[in-house]
């Protein structure tokens, strides 16, 4: 029997790696792989919370479902955008887009 | 207790895999770490027994997601294939450092110190049916799922319809 704290201390160092990545990457495409290691760690504490906390009920189950297909939703427009981006400034950093900085 | 094994081996396996995934210079290497933080939450949905999210998120997220990353990372730049001219500038890694270590020290307080962990039921030892989720996910009753289901069709419809929008080449008149 696997205590519940190991599953949350990995969860939120998976979060916060993946918070590491997004602050000091500058490009586009690891800053979205990124994004992804956070969704990844919040669908974990999902499916632990409703696994091991709250046994004989499904919304954790399909809270994290949604969630997946949420993700991929966002990662496909995301990477049409970036795609979009490369093709009018030919760059792949966060520094080329400045047209619309304050 | 090999339960206990098994979450020791995915939890480094994640873990490392998400920290080489952040610090590596090259971007194709972060995608294929990125594959393996994946695997290695599918292997915990198995060890958890719910045996239908690790397969979705295997299908959705290594099959799928995974693939779109490849084609636009080969697509934006033949650079980043060579490595990322990217350097980590110090102030800002370490200005990420910080903050990260402050909110795992917030997270980890606020998690250890609430009671709620106390109620941990003892894990059924028995994967859920998947009757059971299919029912749940097709039903229009309480605790029933249909409604949400038909959200993201729509949705995900949507989204085709816009990445075609966003990614489409002008058509010069």
């Amino acid at each position: 029997m696997i205590p519940v704290q190991c599953f949350f201390v990995l969860s939120a160092l998976l979060f916060f790696i993946g918070v590491f990545g997004f602050v000091t990457r500058r490009n586009l495409i690891a800053m979205l792989i990124s994004i992804e290691l956070v969704l990844n760690s919040v669908d974990i504490n999902f499916a632990v919370f409703n696994r091991i906390l709250y046994p004989g009920q499904m919304e954790g189950f399909f809270f994290t479902l949604f969630s997946i297909g949420v993700s991929a939703a966002e990662a496909a427009v995301a990477l049409a955008i970036i795609i979009n981006v490369y093709r009018v400034y030919h760059s792949d950093q966060v520094n080329s887009i400045e047209n619309m900085k304050f | 207790m090999a339960n206990i094994v098994i979450f020791c081996i995915l939890a480094v396996v994640i873990l490392g895999s998400a920290v080489l995934c952040v610090m590596t210079k090259r971007i194709m290497r972060a995608a294929t770490f990125l594959l393996f933080v994946l695997f290695g939450v599918a292997g915990i949905y198995f060890l958890l027994d719910y045996t239908f999210l690790g397969v979705a998120q295997i299908a959705i997220y290594a099959g799928g997601i995974m693939m779109m990353f490849i084609f636009a990372i080969q697509l934006v730049s033949k650079d980043t294939l060579q490595g990322m001219i990217e350097h980590f500038k110090g102030s800002r890694v370490a200005f990420a450092f910080l903050l990260c270590l402050i909110g795992l020290v917030t997270v980890a307080v606020v998690l250890l110190k609430n009671h709620f962990i106390d109620q941990a039921a003892s894990m059924a030892d028995v994967e859920v049916p998947v009757k059971k989720v299919g029912s749940a996910l097709m039903g229009s009753g309480k605790y029933q799922y249909v409604l949400p289901f038909e959200f993201i069709s729509v949705f995900l419809l949507a989204c085709i319809v816009g990445g075609i929008m966003i990614a489409r080449k002008e058509d010069k008149k």
